[in-house]
């Protein structure tokens, strides 16, 4: 509600409080230095204090438990990987010094809210680059629009529902292809490069070349309303109407997985950037995690009261937005399943996304609102910025490493300038979005010799380096039997024998007391473990037989 | 005026965890690609030696110098190779029977061969001018047959042993001092190259003794199942050496605590003839009468690799090459063969991008060699038919033991039939 008054009464003013905007620039602060030997890197603590947004620290702390009965060289072994992971962790979060750029942000004057700023004013006052990020392309003939950026953010793929397809290069406006395919568009994604993207139209989902060629026609998929591309693993996920969760590997062009959610139309999907997990909405207000490798979903959580509308994940995976019917934004950590905020917004919000510095964006209708700092345990109230549009938005996407909104609407395309949204410093070696014609081949190759098979797809990312605890217990046990005792047993203490007297009976009866309690402590921890179980079951037991359920063959039953 | 050019990246990097998800599973395949990248590139030999006229009974490597060795064959015939050459720059009608054994002097200007026909001489490395005949520096008759020698590190002796263990100096044509503990014969002897007083011989019974040269009399022997047929010294720790059993196995011991080996190493399904420690000291290779060679970690029970060709027989002797790369076999086919000691190792000058990621993928490997994937591709090693129905055979008559030995165990009184682990079971007594 709040929104809505502001809005409608600073129209006007806007002209008046150009003087008054205190903008700073978007991409500000390059880096110079005259050479490495003029750096004095300062102690770690330093850096933590002056680069103080979380996704800066490197997981310090967490180390790994030593096993109770474990050997020397284990511990030793344990210690020196410690120290090395430490070490490197360190140098990693020391490369924080060096790096160029600093995100943008907007503030408003003291009395002034940043909501109320247009975007034409911050058009005008930022240089002329960043100023024509701020665009629209007017396209009202062929229906609401779709759209993806593609992962280095270069290249922008739009799909009007009448059918107009269109790729475009955003930031020199050069469209590469243009056509119309005569059916209904759905949905459309880039595959891995911007060689291909794939549309899934009326009937079936469709693979085109970036100049428009159309490569494949994957009659295997059909009626996909949404789709989502898994890039470490080369999967597109599509979600169809008729209620399939479909995985189509697109390096060798197989299908991975067809499940079967049985939860009914499935139109809300997003994608979980940290493990590659799929999370759909259903009409039921629940949201479910799939993985390629269960015919189950791994987790069904009960969000909302009405139809969840959308969903989003940020890319740490630890947050989950989700809206809904019930007119509620509301905030998950996803890692443990707990519901941390939720907000009430007037017209519920259709369309969510979160940018890469964790800036929510909600659409409603024709308005789109941008909101700080939503992922933390404080409920936000007012949006950072806001922009009217004239037409029903459709998508909603930030683009990766600028900070751009893109927005699809009933009556064409918006860009929208978003200060302090994308990731300012992006890694060459991953995505650059500088990257020339060799750069990309060599990338793409070490991509797909390093594509992640869908086998390790799950919750934790990291199982692979976890110790596999129920497969070394069955191992132990299979080679107790097969050696007829236990190698991993400790022996008994044998007090060594001392001179001058220091030897007696007694004295090596006190030397053993002192070491007896140790082998005592496991049997006792064992035999509670045993004695609480068993009270649990007869419990249990007990329960069943007081609340009833009595059956006549009861008195048949031991 | 040159205009100072700003300081820039030419590959900006950010080391964000987030902008890199998939750490774990991304490493980890390519931990399998680097393992079977390493299989492929798996080509471990190198070259073959031709021109001996009789199987080849013992090699040595020159003192000083990495391309030169010196090779014995058992008819009597010694010849010189130049290995980056591969040829023999030198041949010479050594002994009258087989050559028993050959060491080189630690200056590099001459070498010592003993032979069946019970002398040993003494040769310059460098061979004669045109027309002039080859002939021994030295010549000492003995009054029986020698079996091996061996040469001090820094001083002028050297040390045979036959029916006893000799120590000779050079100057003289009687051996300075003479150990005997009762037994027949020794088939081999070594100076330990660290401690440089120390010998060890194994000997007929069954036994390996240990000598000081300062002592008048042997210090200690111990005696296992079985006879060793060689020893070798590791270079890098002065009180472990391993000896090459003929059932089957090598033990490396301790000189301190020879009771129990320090570790069995098993994977040979014949005698062990011969073993020789990389100059890291951290792995040894060995030859065996099946025909194979095996290379072991030295701490480990198995082997990390092994090398038979159809052409190579019972391979009668081993050696490790000064620069740890290569390995010498000599087998009964009257070849020595060069391999590779990494079977995968690029050979040559590589560029620092190569080295990198050799390293890398090394490291990947190391870090993922537990995972079953892994472990299964970076440990297969195909082996001759018979080879590995041997293997299967003598896993199936291991099996039996210790099902047996469990069943008389259960059934008997507790305690009266003792566990043994596998390492106590090889040692029947150390004598002192």
């Amino acid at each position: 509600m709040l929104v809505f008054g502001f809005w409608t009464t600073k129209i006007c003013n806007t002209r008046n409080c150009f003087n008054k905007i205190v903008l700073i620039a978007l991409f500000s602060l390059t880096f110079h230095c005259n050479g490495f030997a003029s750096i004095v890197c300062p102690d770690l603590k330093k850096i933590l204090t002056k680069f103080d947004s979380p996704s800066r620290w490197f997981m310090l702390g967490k180390k790994c438990k030593v096993p109770a009965g474990a050997r020397e060289r284990l511990k030793e072994a344990i210690a020196i990987s410690e120290a090395m992971s430490e070490h490197a962790q360190k140098q990693a979060a020391r490369y924080d010094l060096l790096l160029p750029e600093d995100a943008g942000f907007l503030e408003g004057d003291e009395d002034e809210d940043t909501n109320t700023i247009s975007q034409a004013d911050i058009a005008d006052a930022v240089d002329i680059t960043s100023g024509s990020k701020y665009f629209n392309l007017h396209l009202s003939q062929f229906g609401p629009y779709r759209l993806d950026y593609s992962r280095t953010g270069r290249n922008l793929l739009v799909g009007g529902k009448k059918g107009h397809v269109a790729c475009i290069d955003w930031q020199t406006k050069d469209l590469k292809c243009e056509m119309n395919v005569m059916e209904t568009v759905n949905d459309v994604k880039w595959l891995h490069t911007e060689a291909m993207f794939a549309v899934a139209q009326k009937r079936w989902l469709y693979i085109y070349d970036s100049k428009g060629v159309e490569l494949h026609c994957v009659k295997k998929f059909n009626d996909v309303l949404r789709m989502q591309f898994l890039p470490y693993h080369f999967l597109l996920a599509t979600a169809s109407a008729t209620g399939f969760l479909q995985y189509l590997d697109v390096s060798i062009g197989k299908e991975v997985a067809a499940i079967c959610t049985k939860m009914g139309r499935l139109d809300v999907m997003a994608q979980n950037p940290h493990n590659a997990v799929i999370h759909l909405g259903h009409p039921n207000g629940t949201v479910s995690l799939w993985s390629p490798n269960q015919k189950e979903s791994l987790v069904k959580m009960l969000c909302h009261r009405g139809a969840v509308r959308s969903l989003a994940v940020d890319k740490t995976g630890t947050y989950m937005v989700t809206s809904g019917l019930d007119r509620k934004l509301k905030v998950y950590d996803i890692r443990a399943f707990k519901p941390l905020h939720s907000c009430f917004l007037p017209a519920g919000a259709s369309c969510l996304s979160l940018s890469q510095r964790g800036l929510l964006s909600a659409a409603t209708g024709e308005i789109v609102q941008v909101y700080q700092n939503v992922l933390g345990s404080n409920p936000v109230s007012k949006p950072y910025m806001a922009h009217r549009l004239r037409g029903q938005i459709w998508g909603l996407a930030y683009c990766p490493f600028e900070d751009v909104l893109g927005i699809g609407h009933g009556e064409g395309f918006t860009s929208m300038i978003v200060p302090g949204a994308g990731e300012p410093n992006f890694d060459a070696l991953d995505t650059n979005p500088y990257r020339s014609h060799k750069q990309r081949q060599e990338w793409e190759v070490k991509a797909l010799l390093e594509k992640v098979q869908p086998e390790l797809i799950g919750l934790d990312p990291g199982q692979l380096s976890k110790v596999d605890q129920a497969s070394f217990e069955q191992r132990h046990k299979e080679q107790i039997e097969a050696l007829g005792f236990d190698p991993l047993a400790k022996d008994k203490f044998k007090p060594r024998t001392k001179k001058k007297g220091r030897s007696s009976a007694g004295a090596i009866e006190k030397r053993k007391r002192k070491v007896a309690h140790e082998d005592q402590r496991d049997e006792i921890r064992q035999s509670v473990q045993e004695r609480t179980e068993r009270e649990k079951e007869l419990k249990e037991k007990s329960n069943e037989k007081k609340l009833g359920n009595k059956s006549t063959l009861d008195r048949f039953r031991k | 005026q040159r205009r100072a050019i700003p300081f820039t990246l030419g590959v900006p990097r950010n080391y964000d965890p987030t902008l890199h998800p998939f750490e774990v599973p991304r490493e980890y395949t390519r931990a399998l690609n680097a393992t079977k990248l390493e299989r492929v590139f798996a080509k471990p030999f190198v070259a073959s030696l031709d021109g001996h006229r009789d199987g080849i009974s013992c090699i040595t490597k020159h003192a000083k110098s990495l391309s030169t060795i010196i090779s014995g064959a058992c008819d009597g015939e010694v010849k010189v190779w130049n290995l980056p050459r591969q040829e023999c720059l030198r041949t010479v009608q050594a002994h009258e029977g087989f050559v028993r054994g050959i060491c080189s002097r630690f200056c590099g200007t001459s070498f010592f061969t003993v032979g069946d026909d019970k002398t040993i001489k003494q040769w310059n490395w460098e061979a004669p001018g045109y027309g002039v005949r080859e002939e021994p520096i030295n010549t000492i008759l003995g009054k029986a047959v020698f079996t091996g020698i061996d040469h001090h590190q820094r001083e002028g002796t050297f040390v045979t042993c036959g029916q006893t263990v000799d120590i000779w100096d050079e100057q003289r044509s009687s051996p300075i001092r003479s150990f005997s503990w009762g037994v027949d014969s020794f088939s081999c002897v070594r100076y330990n190259p660290v401690e440089t007083e120390l010998l060890a011989s194994c000997a007929s019974d069954r036994s390996v003794v240990l000598y000081d040269t300062r002592e008048s009399a042997p210090l200690r022997k111990v005696i296992m199942q079985l006879r060793s047929n060689t020893l070798c010294w590791n270079p890098m720790e002065a009180y472990y050496f391993t000896c090459a059993n003929e059932d089957y196995n090598l033990y490396t011991y301790d000189i301190r605590h020879l009771d129990v080996p320090v570790t069995v190493h098993m994977d040979h399904v014949s005698a062990v003839l011969d073993v020789d420690y990389s100059p890291t000291g951290r792995e040894f290779v060995s030859a065996s009468f099946d025909k194979t060679i095996r290379i072991f970690p030295k701490d480990k029970g198995h082997s990390r690799e092994v090398y038979h060709t159809k052409r190579m027989q019972h391979v009668i002797c081993v050696r490790w090459s000064a620069d740890n790369k290569y390995v010498l076999s000599g087998s009964d086919e009257m070849n020595i063969r060069l391999w590779k000691a990494n079977a995968s190792e690029k050979l040559g000058l590589l560029s620092a991008r190569e080295k990198a990621a050799t390293h890398y993928n090394k490291k990947l490997i190391e870090k993922f060699q537990h995972h079953p994937q892994v472990r299964r591709i970076a440990r297969h090693r195909h082996l001759p038919g018979d080879i590995l129905k041997q293997k299967r055979e003598l896993r199936e008559m291991r099996e039996a033991q210790r099902r047996k030995e469990q069943n008389v165990r259960k059934h008997s009184k507790p305690g009266s039939v003792p566990l043994l682990t596998e390492k106590e079971k090889h040692v029947v007594a150390v004598v002192e």
